[in-house]
C-alpha cells in the first residue's frame, strides 16, 4: 500500500546508465574482497618466488631441539609445522589446490545445479518429478559416503578431487533453484514473452535464468568454504589431494591433534579460508547489487 | 424510496453536536536523502457521526497515506507525522503511545483494507480471527465472543453465518470475505470506520452489495465513514461530502451534490471528465471491410482437470471455457465482459496460445488444427496481447527499449539498427520520447508502462490485439488517455480488438460489439447499441444496472439488490453442462434462452 502511496517520481538519471564494472568498482567492499582474492592468486601463482623453501622439505632447523615444531616470527615467518616445513610455504602453495577446488568444483556444482533447478522447474510433469526425485536421493544419501564411494572408484587426483565434490554439491543449488523458477514461470512477464512466440531455450536463458542470478551467486559464495573444507575431508580421510602435497584443508587435519601445544598450525590456514570465503563474499555481494537494475541509483 | 436515497437524507439529519474525527494542518512527511518529501500536506477535514467522507483522488495523491496517519499506522521510520493534529472526540492521536493506540485501534477506529484475502490470516479459521479481534479490546468469555462475532456475521448479511464460523478464509468467495472484513471491523461497533478501496477488488455486482450493505450498516449503527477511492461512481453513490486530494494536497473539499455539479477546481473537473459513463458511448459500429474475420472461435472448449483420491485419478473438471462461437471482424473492437471466474481471461489465453484447448481457432481464415509449430508461430504473430498489470507483464531485468524489440528479435525481423529505429519509431507513437528506451520498466509510471507494453504488441503489426483487462489498473484519467490512444491506432493500423473487461462503462465508450460471458458460456452477443439500448438477458441486465453512477442525484431503481454467490464452474467428471443455444432475436442480437 505505502508503495503505491508514495507519489510516483521519474527518476532524472542519464539516459546512458554506466557500465556494470565501473558500478561495482565504484563499491569500497568489493575492491576490497577482489584485492584479496588478487593476492591469493598472486600468492599461489608466484609462491616459489615468494619463499625460499621447498613446501615439502622437511628442515633439521625446522624444529627445536626436542623434535617440537617452531611457533611464528623469527626465520619462519609462519612457524613450522610437526615435520618441520615452513608453514608459510606450504599455505602459498596450498592455495594452489584450495583455489582450483574451491573455484572449480564449485563451479561444476553450481552449473549442474542450475542445469537441473532450471529445467525441472521451468518443465514440471515427469521431467520435473524425475530430475527433482533424483536430486532428492541424492539429498538423502550422505555425501561423505558417496564421495568416498567415488573416489575409491576414481585414481585420486586433483581434478578428480573436484569432480566428486561438485557431484556431491549440487544438490542444494538444484532444490533452490527449482523452487525460484516454479515461481517464475508462473509470472506474467514469461507468459508475455511466450505470447510473443518466444521459444523455450530464449525464455529460459534470456528471461528466467538473469533472475536466478542473484540466487546463484549467494549459493556460490557460500560454496566456496564448504568446497574448501569437503576437500579438507576427504584429504583427512586419504581419499583427496594426496599427501604431501598441501591444502589448506589437509595442512589443518595434519594438524589438529597438535592444536593446544601449536595453534598457529591450525589458525593460521583456517584465517586463509575464512579470507578467502570472505573476500568471495564480499565480491557476491557487491556483483548481485550490481546486477540488479531495480537497485540501480541505491549506492 | 431506495436504500441510496434513505440513508442519504438520514445522515443528513444526522450530524448533530462535536465532530468525532477532526484532521487539522495534517502533514505526512517521508524522509528521503534529499530530506523530508511531503506526502500529505496541510490536509483539514472533521467528520461528523453517521456521516461518509469520500477521499478521491488518484494514485500518489495521498489518500491512503491519510488512513493510515488516522489510524496511527505509517511504515516506520521513514513515514512520520510532521505537522498538524488528529482528534479523535478530544482526544489527540498524532502524539499516543503505541499502547494507547492499540486500544483505540480496531474499537474505536476500525478500518477495511482493498485485498480481502491478503487482510486475512490463512491459517485461522474465520470464527478465531473474529473473536480474536473482540477479545482484544473486551475482556468476555469464549462463548460470548462466539455470539458477538456470530451476530456481527449475521449483520455483515452472510449466508450459513454458523458455517462460515469454521471456516477459512480460501473457502469463500471474494465478496464473503470482504463482508468478513467488515464484520470483523464492526463487531466493536467503531465510531469510526475506514474503507480503503473496499470495493476495487471485487466484480461490479459484488460490489454493489457491499455498498449497499454499509449503507446500511451505517444508517443502523450510526458509524462515521471514511471513504477512501479512486471511483467517482463509488464517490457519488455513497459520499455526503467529498475531499479531492491530487499529490498530496486538498484540492478540493465540498458536498458530494457541489462537487459532482459545480466543480470549482479545474482538477475536479479533470477528473470528473475523465470518468467512464455509460450512455456515452460514441457514434456508430465502425464500417467494416468485408473479408474473412480476423479470429473466428467454434465450439471452444477449455476444461481444467482436477486430480483426487489416492490414485490422483481426475475427478472434476473447471469448465473454464464452454463451447464459445464468436467472430471478430477486421478492425472492429470486439468486448468481451463478465465476472471474474466467468473464463473471459482464459478464452484469451487460448487464442494467444497460453492454454491447450478443444474446439477450433481460426486465425486471419487459417484453422490452427493440423499446422505445425513453425507455421503457429507465424500465424500467431497476428494475434498480440496487452496484459492487465504493465509492470507485472514485462521482465523488470531488461531495458524498455529491448523489451519492445524483443518480438522482433523473436521472429528474427531487421538488423540490430534497423530494429533500434523501429522501436523508436513505436515509442514515439504512443507517447514515449525514444531516449527513454535506456531505463528499466521500474522507472515509469503505470501509465506508461502500458503504453510500453502497446508498443510492443504493436511491433509485429498484428492483426488483433487481445488487451484483458489493460485499462483496469490504471487511474481513471490516464485510462481514458490509454483508451484515446488504443482508438487512434485501431484507425491508424486497421487492428482489431479483444476487448476483455468487467468494466461495462468503459466497454460501452470503446466497443463496436459485446459478448457477456457467464460460466464459461456467451449468454447475449450483439452491437454496442443492441447490448446497452435493449438488454435482454437477466445477467447482462444485471451487469449493467450494478455500474456505479457518478451522479449523486442518480435514483437507483428499486430491485436492485442482488444476493446468492455465483455458482462454481468445477464439476464431476461426465456431469457436463448443458451448452446454450443462442437465438438470434433481430440484426444479430444472439441471446441465450
Amino acid at each position: 500500500m505505502t508503495e503505491a502511496s508514495i507519489p510516483e517520481k521519474m527518476p532524472s538519471r542519464s539516459a546512458q546508465p554506466r557500465s556494470a564494472l565501473s558500478r561495482l568498482l565504484a563499491r569500497k567492499m568489493a575492491l576490497v574482497g577482489m584485492a584479496m582474492i588478487l593476492l591469493t592468486v598472486l600468492g599461489a601463482i608466484f609462491a616459489p618466488w615468494l619463499t625460499p623453501y621447498e613446501p615439502n622439505l622437511q628442515m633439521f632447523d625446522g624444529l627445536t631441539i626436542e623434535g617440537a615444531p617452531l611457533p611464528p616470527g623469527g626465520e619462519f615467518v609462519f612457524g613450522t609445522d610437526l615435520l618441520g616445513r615452513d608453514l608459510l610455504t606450504r599455505i602459498l602453495y596450498g592455495a594452489r589446490t584450495s583455489l582450483i577446488i574451491g573455484v572449480a568444483a564449485n563451479g561444476l556444482a553450481l552449473l549442474i545445479g542450475t542445469l537441473v533447478g532450471i529445467t525441472a522447474g521451468y518443465f514440471r510433469g515427469w521431467v520435473g518429478s524425475v530430475l527433482m526425485r533424483f536430486t532428492d536421493l541424492m539429498m538423502a544419501f550422505p555425501a561423505l559416503l558417496l564421495a568416498i564411494c567415488l573416489a575409491a572408484i576414481f585414481q585420486p587426483s586433483l581434478w578428480i578431487v573436484a569432480l566428486v565434490i561438485a557431484m556431491v554439491n549440487w544438490v542444494q543449488t538444484a532444490r533452490v533453484l527449482y523452487t525460484e523458477t516454479t515461481s517464475l514461470a508462473t509470472r506474467e512477464f514469461i507468459a508475455a514473452e511466450r505470447t510473443l512466440g518466444a521459444g523455450t531455450m530464449r525464455i529460459l536463458f534470456r528471461h528466467i535464468l538473469p533472475h536466478l542470478v542473484p540466487t546463484i551467486i549467494v549459493w556460490g559464495t557460500l560454496g566456496i568454504s564448504t568446497t574448501v573444507l569437503l576437500e579438507a575431508t576427504l584429504s583427512f580421510l586419504g581419499i583427496g589431494v594426496q599427501p604431501p602435497t598441501p591444502s589448506w584443508g589437509n595442512i589443518i587435519f595434519e594438524n589438529q591433534t597438535y592444536f593446544q601445544a601449536a595453534p598457529w598450525l591450525v589458525f593460521l590456514p583456517g584465517a586463509a579460508i575464512l579470507m578467502l570465503a570472505l573476500a568471495f563474499n564480499l565480491v557476491g555481494d557487491a556483483l548481485r547489487d550490481v546486477l540488479d537494475p531495480t537497485q540501480r541509483g541505491r549506492d | 424510496m431506495t436504500n441510496a436515497a434513505i440513508s442519504r437524507s438520514g445522515a443528513a439529519t444526522a450530524p448533530d453536536g462535536a465532530p468525532v474525527l477532526t484532521v487539522q494542518g495534517l502533514t505526512v512527511s517521508v524522509k528521503t536523502e534529499d530530506g523530508l518529501l511531503p506526502l500529505v500536506s496541510d490536509l483539514s477535514f472533521a467528520l461528523a457521526r453517521g456521516e461518509t467522507l469520500a477521499i478521491a483522488g488518484e494514485s500518489g495523491s495521498g489518500k491512503s497515506i491519510t488512513s493510515l496517519a488516522i489510524m496511527g499506522l505509517l511504515p516506520p521510520p521513514a513515514v512520520r507525522v510532521t505537522g498538524g493534529q488528529i482528534h479523535l472526540g478530544t482526544t489527540e492521536l498524532t502524539g499516543l503511545p503505541e499502547a494507547q493506540m492499540q486500544s483505540i485501534r480496531g474499537n474505536r477506529i476500525a478500518m477495511i483494507f482493498q485485498e480481502p484475502m491478503t487482510s486475512l490470516n490463512p491459517v485461522m479459521s474465520i470464527g478465531r480471527q473474529l473473536t480474536e479481534a473482540i477479545e482484544a479490546h473486551e475482556v468476555l468469555s469464549r462463548t460470548e465472543a462466539r455470539t458477538r462475532a456470530l451476530s456481527a456475521l449475521t449483520a455483515v448479511r452472510i449466508s450459513q453465518p454458523e458455517r462460515r464460523l469454521h471456516q477459512y478464509p480460501h473457502e469463500l468467495s471474494g465478496g464473503m470475505r470482504q463482508r468478513v472484513m467488515i464484520a470483523m471491523a464492526i463487531a466493536l461497533r467503531p465510531d469510526v470506520l475506514i474503507a480503503d478501496e473496499p470495493t476495487t477488488a471485487l466484480d461490479v455486482t459484488v460490489q454493489r452489495e457491499v455498498l449497499d450493505l454499509l449503507r446500511d450498516l451505517q444508517r443502523d449503527m450510526g458509524t462515521a465513514i471514511i471513504l477512501i477511492t479512486h471511483d467517482m461512481g463509488v464517490v457519488a453513490e455513497m459520499a455526503d461530502r467529498v475531499v479531492v486530494m491530487q499529490s498530496g494536497r486538498m484540492v478540493e473539499h465540498g458536498a458530494a451534490g457541489a462537487v459532482f455539479h459545480a466543480p470549482q477546481q479545474p482538477y475536479t473537473k479533470a477528473l470528473l471528465a475523465a470518468v467512464p459513463r455509460m450512455g456515452r458511448g460514441v457514434g456508430a459500429a465502425a464500417v467494416l471491410p468485408g473479408g474473412a474475420p480476423v479470429a473466428r472461435l467454434r465450439g471452444l472448449q477449455v476444461r481444467f482437470d482436477l486430480r483426487g483420491g489416492l490414485l490422483g485419478r481426475v475427478t472434476h473438471h473447471v469448465h473454464a471455457v464452454e463451447g464459445v462461437d464468436l467472430d471478430i471482424q477486421r478492425g472492429e473492437t470486439f468486448a468481451l465482459v463478465g465476472e471474474s471466474g466467468c473464463g473471459k481471461s482464459t478464452l484469451a489465453k487460448a487464442m494467444a496460445g497460453l492454454v491447450k484447448f478443444d474446439g477450433q481457432i481460426e486465425i486471419d481464415g487459417t484453422s490452427l488444427a493440423g499446422l505445425g509449430r513453425a507455421q503457429i508461430k507465424a500465424l500467431r504473430r497476428n494475434v498480440q496481447m496487452i496484459f492487465q498489470d504493465p509492470m507485472a507483464s514485462l521482465d523488470p531485468r531488461m531495458r524498455v527499449g529491448d523489451l519492445v524489440a524483443e518480438p522482433l528479435v523473436i521472429h528474427g525481423i531487421d538488423d540490430h539498427a534497423r530494429r533500434e529505429a523501429r522501436v523508436a519509431a513505436l515509442f514515439d507513437r504512443v507517447g514515449l520520447s525514444s531516449d527513454q528506451m535506456y531505463r528499466y520498466p521500474h522507472e515509469f509510471s503505470g501509465g506508461q508502462r502500458q503504453r510500453i507494453c502497446i508498443a510492443r504488441a504493436l511491433a509485429l503489426q498484428p492483426k488483433l490485439i487481445i488487451a484483458d483487462e489493460s485499462v483496469s489498473a490504471l487511474d481513471v484519467s490516464v485510462q481514458a488517455r490509454v483508451l484515446d490512444l488504443l482508438r487512434a491506432l485501431k484507425q491508424e493500423f486497421a487492428i482489431a480488438y479483444l476487448f476483455i473487461s468487467h468494466d461495462m462503462a468503459v466497454v460501452e465508450n470503446i466497443a463496436d460489439r459485446v459478448a457477456v460471458m457467464y460460466l464459461g458460456q456467451i449468454v447475449e452477443m450483439g452491437s454496442r447499441a443492441q447490448i446497452f439500448g435493449n438488454p435482454q438477458h437477466p445477467y447482462t441486465r444485471r451487469l449493467i444496472e450494478a455500474v456505479p453512477v457518478p451522479d449523486p442525484g442518480h435514483i437507483r431503481p428499486p430491485q436492485s439488490r442482488f444476493s446468492g454467490e455465483v455458482p462454481s464452474p468445477m464439476r464431476a467428471v461426465g456431469d457436463t453442462p448443458q451448452r446454450l443455444a443462442l437465438q438470434d432475436i433481430g440484426s444479430g442480437h444472439l441471446v441465450a434462452p
